[in-house]
């Protein structure tokens, strides 16, 4: 951009979905009312001890090594040390020198083309709660406190929004294969940091950074990339310097502003956890974990276009999210044919399931369901056009599909006899349509489709009416 | 009525299993001493009313033939070691309102094992000092001579065993705590290994040093404590599996046990009175056969300094928690900042701000490689300069402090000469050892002096058995 060349490095903040949080046994789960999910281990109580989860510490490495990363045999706990009222202890337990992984490599895609960010490190830590402001009033909300939180951080190899969010995607897509994390975005269980540079192209050097933090969605990482991007060009086109610091984005108004600069840095003053013991991972453990990741995106794709003879296009589309891979896998081994399930998710799932401006597909439906309404479709019970209407009854709910035919009175008419004296009597009642058919217009056939399925409410199985006309117009 | 509370804590254990005595007698008992004793002061809280109910019950639990190895036995406990539905103050102001919703672990195997916790004793601020005078409920008075100080900081667990106000109680020692008293108040005072008993609980000074420990009459008492306290806890990451079976069966043959002198333990600092008195101690070990060696810690003099600056660091640490927005103290404010300046100014008192600020300032970034890293690894060099002495002997004997309890008062203006109290007690800590120590006569008009015997990690037993070699209470 205007002979600049841009330098983004992130730092994702990853919550895991193990059952219980990292030191205690609280339930890890989103939300619930204030409080309701602490001890006195995560509320930081005097005299408490943490006791590791080690889920927990199996999930990072798991992730580690999704990512290629070397995976310690000897890592360590520190503290960093702040004070803010969502950190009860006034300390965050963490790792400083001796993270559980380090350096690994995620390949991606964009437009097409290959590309790879290397990474750096990933380390595992506690989350700390959350403050309520309320009437001019600050509260203070545990139950967050001891989420462990995986940091992944990367090498300053990404240069373009497009690029950190294809990254982003790419990296979502692994956290929720291996099945570490959940990755819900609204519910903030995926935020990173951006530090990003400007410098002249070509110029060999890398300019100033900034770090922005706390971004916790694709579409505002996006915006506030291209934000900064264009603010430090702008800097440094006026003739001014860029200041090492770190900033905020506003999401509501479109900008970022400082936060603090270098000099009011944080002083965390880190040192060994006294409390925890070393993590000693041997090898054998390592592989042990490395035998436990389940199947990955790049060989789902290939199942689908090498077992179930999925076109590669097919094959991309429905690994794209997890929730829909595992659904199509599920509903074909409930007996679906392969390409019906594909085509019937890619059409119908996908465009109920992703809506406008959310950045997770919800999907509504489980594979019995979808299975039922393949075969209903299948066997001529409704129509394609009437699964749609199914589909919205059933969306989100346990309630069969069969059902909900019952209950809608969905049922096609497949009765030829009847469909055939419908049709009989609408052929005699429009010589002129009749006509222009016989003379070659075969668009004619919409109408007196249309005319059945006007007199029979819909219900004739158009593929029936079909036949039967082609049949009385020969 | 002074006859029963002259009992050691095992014969108490018999007179009450034989119902020679009830509980609520020796209940009753001990609260009257407490009551006559008041202006010793060694009590921030007394429980008679909970302590009577919990007679009451250990009575009928004796009446059955039941009850645990403590039943009905007085025992009081340090005021940093956390009592579900007690005040644990630690002696600070900061702490005054806060009632723990749990038990330390300690306190629970008390219970457990059916000991009447008769209250809770006073202490140095969060376990600072080595005179009893950094009390916010003020500074207690050594029960033999009141214009001296007991020790610190379990101080007023030393002085209630001594005035036969509890028959055992808890302390904690950090770099002496429990020693250092127990000598002053002419008691058995036992640091045991590192890791063997339970932190969780107990509220963290410097939690790599930390240890909690029995104050006792006599040395089979101590060993019984330990019985009951040792013990693996899944609360506690690093608690040890290395428990023996049993301590109270140490042997009580002196004979041939290697006894190791090292030169730096006796230095100039150390009282002649004093010297005099550990002198006749050895000379009484080798009448019994005990072979006397000489051994060498070099690393000696480097260890008080080491001391102070880790102990310190983690403190700074552990004690960030006190921020006046969960627990304790909640003073005047008008933002977050003042929220937590005002609520720790007026908390703490001035030696605990002492070593928040020595903490932070050491761990702070470019003075920690200089101070804390430094520290740490003078620290290995001091463990390696036991093992090496330890390879020449089974015990190291030395005084337990350089002086007997001094007048109240003395050393408040100067506290680095109450920093001095504790160089023959801190190398332990450093290096993680147990040691004990035992009264073995008097000197300076009277005063107790103890001598210290520092053992291998995890072999409290031969502690136990040279430590009886000077007093037989077996």
């Amino acid at each position: 951009m205007n002979g600049y060349e841009t330098t983004i490095g992130l730092e994702i903040h990853c919550e895991l979905k193990t059952e219980s949080k990292i030191f205690c046994s609280c339930a890890n789960v989103f939300g619930g009312e204030p409080n309701t999910h602490c001890c006195p281990v995560c509320s930081g109580l005097p005299g408490v001890m943490p006791v590791i989860n080690k889920k927990a510490v199996e999930y990072t490495v798991k992730a580690g090594l999704a990512m290629n990363c070397e995976i310690s045999e000897y890592s360590k706990w520190d503290r960093k040390n702040y004070f803010y009222p969502d950190l009860p202890k006034a300390w965050q337990t963490s790792q400083y020198d001796l993270p559980l992984c380090g350096k690994g490599l995620v390949e991606y895609e964009l437009n097409g083309e290959k590309k790879s960010v290397r990474i750096n490190r990933i380390h595992l830590e506690e989350d700390a709660g959350k403050l309520i402001h309320e009437g001019g009033i600050t509260r203070v909300d545990y139950n967050r406190c001891g989420v462990p939180l995986m940091e992944i951080v990367t090498e300053p190899d990404l240069h373009s929004a497009d690029e950190v969010l294809a990254f982003l995607d790419e990296l979502k897509s692994i956290l929720k294969y291996t099945g570490v994390s959940d990755v819900k975005m609204q519910e903030g269980s995926l935020r990173c940091d951006v530090n990003l540079s400007v410098a002249k192209a070509g110029g060999g050097k890398l300019g100033t950074r900034t770090e922005t933090k706390n971004l916790n969605s694709f579409s505002s990482a996006r915006r506030s990339i291209i934000f900064e991007t264009n603010r430090q060009i702008e800097v440094l086109e006026s003739g001014g310097e860029i200041r090492q610091e770190t900033r905020r984005w506003d999401d509501n108004k479109g900008e970022g502003y400082s936060m603090r600069g270098k000099e009011d840095a944080h002083d965390y003053r880190y040192f060994p956890e006294p409390d925890l013991m070393p993590v000693v991972l041997p090898k054998s453990e390592v592989e042990k974990i490395r035998a436990s990741i389940p199947e990955l995106k790049g060989e789902r794709i290939a199942r689908y276009t090498d077992e179930l003879s999925l076109p590669p296009y097919d094959a991309k589309i429905l690994t794209q999210d997890k929730e829909i891979a595992d659904l199509f896998d599920e509903t074909v081994k409930a007996g679906a044919n392969p390409k019906k399930a594909s085509n019937y998710i890619m059409s119908e799932i996908l465009r109920k399931g992703k809506t406008e401006g959310a950045e997770d597909v919800v999907v509504g439906i489980n594979a019995k369901q979808l299975n039922d309404i393949l075969s209903l479709v299948g066997d001529g019970t409704i129509s394609l056009v009437a699964s749609k209407q199914v589909l919205d009854d059933i969306w989100l709910s346990d309630k069969s599909a069969k059902e909900s035919v019952e209950k809608l009175g969905l049922k096609q008419n497949n009765d030829s006899g009847e469909i055939e004296s419908i049709l009989r009597g609408i052929i005699d009642a429009n010589p002129k349509v009749v006509a222009d058919y016989r003379a070659g217009n075969e668009k004619v056939t919409a109408f007196f489709v249309g005319q059945v399925m006007k007199a029979t409410k819909g219900k004739s199985n158009p593929k029936v009416v079909n036949e039967l006309l082609v049949k009385l117009l020969k | 009525m002074n006859d029963l509370l002259n009992m050691s804590l095992t014969e108490c254990v018999k007179a009450l299993k034989e119902k020679k005595v009830s509980s609520v007698e020796l209940t009753k008992a001990c609260l009257k001493r407490i009551e006559e004793n008041k202006k010793l002061n060694d009590f921030i809280t007394v429980c008679a009313d909970s302590a009577l109910a919990a007679a009451k019950e250990s009575d009928r639990r004796l009446a059955d033939g039941r009850g645990g190895m403590l039943e009905g036995v007085p025992i009081a406990v340090k005021d940093n070691i956390s009592t579900e539905g007690i005040r644990t103050t630690c002696a600070s102001k900061f702490l005054d309102n806060y009632i723990p919703p749990f038990d330390a672990s300690v306190v629970e195997a008390l219970r457990r094992e059916g000991a009447v916790i008769i209250g809770k004793t006073n202490m140095d601020e969060f376990a600072m000092g080595s005179g009893n005078e950094n009390s916010a409920y003020g500074a207690v008075k050594n029960f033999r001579d009141n214009s001296r100080v007991p020790g610190g900081s379990s101080g007023g667990s030393a002085n209630c065993v001594a005035a036969g106000e509890a028959f055992a109680a808890l302390g904690s020692d950090t770099g002496g705590s429990i020693r250092q008293p127990a000598a002053y108040c002419g008691v058995v005072g036992l640091k045991p290994t590192y890791s063997l008993v339970s932190r969780y609980g107990l509220v963290a000074f410097a939690s790599s040093l930390d240890q909690i420990g029995p104050l006792t009459r006599t040395v089979k008492d101590a060993a019984y404590m330990l019985d009951v306290l040792a013990f693996k806890d899944g609360k506690d990451s690093t608690s040890s599996e290395r428990t023996e079976k049993c301590y109270s069966d140490y042997p009580t043959d002196v004979k041939g046990k290697k006894i190791g002198i090292a030169r730096e333990y006796f230095g100039d600092a150390l009282d002649k009175g004093v010297k005099d008195e550990i002198m006749k101690a050895v000379k009484l070990l080798e009448s019994k056969g005990a072979e006397i060696v000489d051994v060498e810690i070099k690393s000696f003099p480097a260890a008080l300094a080491t001391y102070y600056v880790l102990s310190s660091a983690e403190a700074a640490s552990n004690l960030a928690r006190f921020d006046g927005v969960k627990y304790g103290i909640r003073a005047e404010n008008d933002d977050l900042y003042s929220l937590y300046y005002n609520s720790r100014t007026q908390g703490f008192g001035a030696e605990v701000k002492r070593r928040i600020m020595t903490g932070n300032y050491v761990l702070s970034s470019g003075y920690y490689d200089a101070y804390y890293l430094k520290a740490s690894k003078i620290r290995t060099l001091i463990k390696k300069d036991f093992e090496k002495a330890f390879e020449k002997c089974d015990a190291i004997v030395g005084p337990t402090a350089p002086t007997v309890a001094f007048k109240a008062g003395d050393k408040t203006k100067d506290y680095t000469k109450v920093y001095l109290e504790d160089i023959y007690t801190v190398p332990v800590n450093i290096a993680g050892l147990p040691a004990i120590s035992v009264p073995c006569g008097v000197a300076d008009g009277g005063m107790p002096v103890g001598v210290q015997f520092i053992g291998k990690a995890f072999d409290e037993k031969t502690l136990f058995t040279l430590a009886e070699g000077i007093c037989n209470s077996k």
